[in-house]
């Protein structure tokens, strides 16, 4: 299976300071994965490194397959989408279009026009009067026109209210369910991503702190309340990421693939929301483990 | 056709949910052998969920035999679950409720009644799994 962003030891380092350092990781393919973590962990410098915006310092990167940007046939593989959104704002509408379809040879003139219709923008309106909602849906078309087979979007939906949002998600998943393509979602909304990811990756200080399918780390995740208990004692398949105790009560956060049998604990399951929070904090002492290809089921 | 909703505060996983409306539709009858269900696409559409997720609750119901896949037109339904028979569950319904109904004289409160049952259930389901 190839991955759609595979990296060994990636760094990148601006003067003095490492913005991404020993970067391993391997994001599959066919899925929309969300990459979460605290700022600073290195998850623009990676997308940007995996789009072929920044040159990497050290290590290595592939991208379905293949060094990023490495000519115009992979630079149409992939679509990107920075931060805030950019458009080019005393261009129309329309002329974002046709600059589109004149610098991607696969583009898809058809999509781009169908959803420009259904977003409801004014072809004839200037990029710099659309609203952040608009302007965000714009750059999703244009990314989405190029038919790539790899989407990285980099907080797309930070600056958008709710219900931008959940249309600009809308439109997202319609073309992934449409078109079949892998996507890599950078964000801090993990209700959104909870909604729309089926693989979810936890990057803190450009390590991996977990990866793997969704429905499998929240399978695997339980939160158990009970009299106060050494973690040490807990059965073998049983690890620990976060625990607090009291001086009568022990909380655990365990990753079990075993049942909980226990009937000391009060066992419950794990939101998504808890379980990136219980991941980026830097007090859980959480062994690294090595990141693997999820097999699609 | 059948229209989905998702309840994001259950922590019941969002497929899981997709199939579990779809047995309790066939239930009430709201669903029969047949049926189409929504096409992934309309249920992106309206809940703005992985469409992965809805891929894998159509696959959950043709495991459990109760849909299937039509290539090119859509997943249907084939058959309705062969639930517990209704005598079968009315007793137990029946038994269940004069439990608590002594529970209750017995002076205990609905906190006590949950926690007595949970164990219950937990040391019943528990036996034979490990």
């Amino acid at each position: 299976m190839t991955a759609a962003i595979e990296t060994i030891g990636l760094g990148k380092q601006y003067r003095r300071t490492w913005a991404l350092r020993g970067c391993t990781l391997a994001i599959p393919e066919g899925r929309v994965v969300g990459l979460v973590g605290p700022n600073g962990a290195g998850k623009t410098t990676l997308l940007g490194l995996a789009a072929g915006m920044l040159a990497p310092t050290c290590g290595t990167i592939s991208v379905l397959g293949e060094p990023p940007a490495a000519g115009p046939a992979q630079l149409g593989r992939v679509g990107y989408v920075a931060q805030d959104t950019p458009a080019y704002a005393r261009m129309r509408v329309a002329d974002h279009l046709r600059l589109g379809a004149w610098l991607n040879p696969g583009w898809d003139g058809e999509l781009a026009g169908r959803r420009v219709a259904q977003i409801g923008l004014d072809p004839k309106q200037r990029a710099g009067s659309l609203s952040g909602g608009q302007r965000a849906q714009l750059a999703l078309t244009l990314a989405l026109a190029k038919r790539p087979e790899l989407l990285l979007l980099d907080e797309p939906v930070a600056s958008l209210d709710p219900l931008a949002r959940r249309e600009f998600l809308r439109g997202l998943m319609e073309a992934v369910a449409e078109h079949n393509t892998s996507v890599v979602l950078s964000s801090h909304l993990v209700t959104d991503l909870e909604r729309v990811c089926d693989y979810l990756i936890v990057l803190v200080a450009s390590q991996v702190r977990i990866a793997g399918e969704v429905g499998e780390l929240l399978a695997s995740h339980r939160r158990l309340s009970g009299p106060r208990r050494d973690p040490g004692t807990l059965p073998a398949g049983q690890a620990v990421v976060e625990e607090s105790h009291t001086d009568k009560q022990s909380t655990l956060l365990v990753r079990t693939d075993e049942p909980v049998l226990d009937p000391a604990w009060t066992v419950t399951p794990v939101g998504m929301e808890e379980l990136v929070l219980a991941y980026m904090n830097p007090a859980n002492d959480i062994p690294a483990r090595r990141p693997r290809l999820g097999v699609a089921s | 056709m059948i229209e989905f909703q998702l309840d994001e505060t259950s922590g019941v996983a969002t497929y899981l949910q997709l199939v579990q409306q779809v047995h309790q539709a066939l239930r009430m009858g709201m669903l029969e052998p047949g049926d189409q269900l929504p096409t992934a696409q309309q249920v992106v559409a309206k809940l703005v969920i992985n469409p992965n997720t809805v891929h894998k609750a159509y696959r959950e119901l043709e495991r459990e035999g109760l849909a299937r896949a039509r290539p090119g037109l859509g997943t249907f339904i084939t058959r309705s679950p062969s639930g517990t028979d209704p005598a079968t569950q009315a007793r137990f319904l029946a038994a269940m409720t004069e439990w608590l109904r002594s529970a209750r004289s017995a002076g205990l409160g609905p906190d006590d009644i949950e926690a007595i049952y949970r164990t219950a259930f937990r040391t019943c389901f528990s036996e034979g799994a490990a």
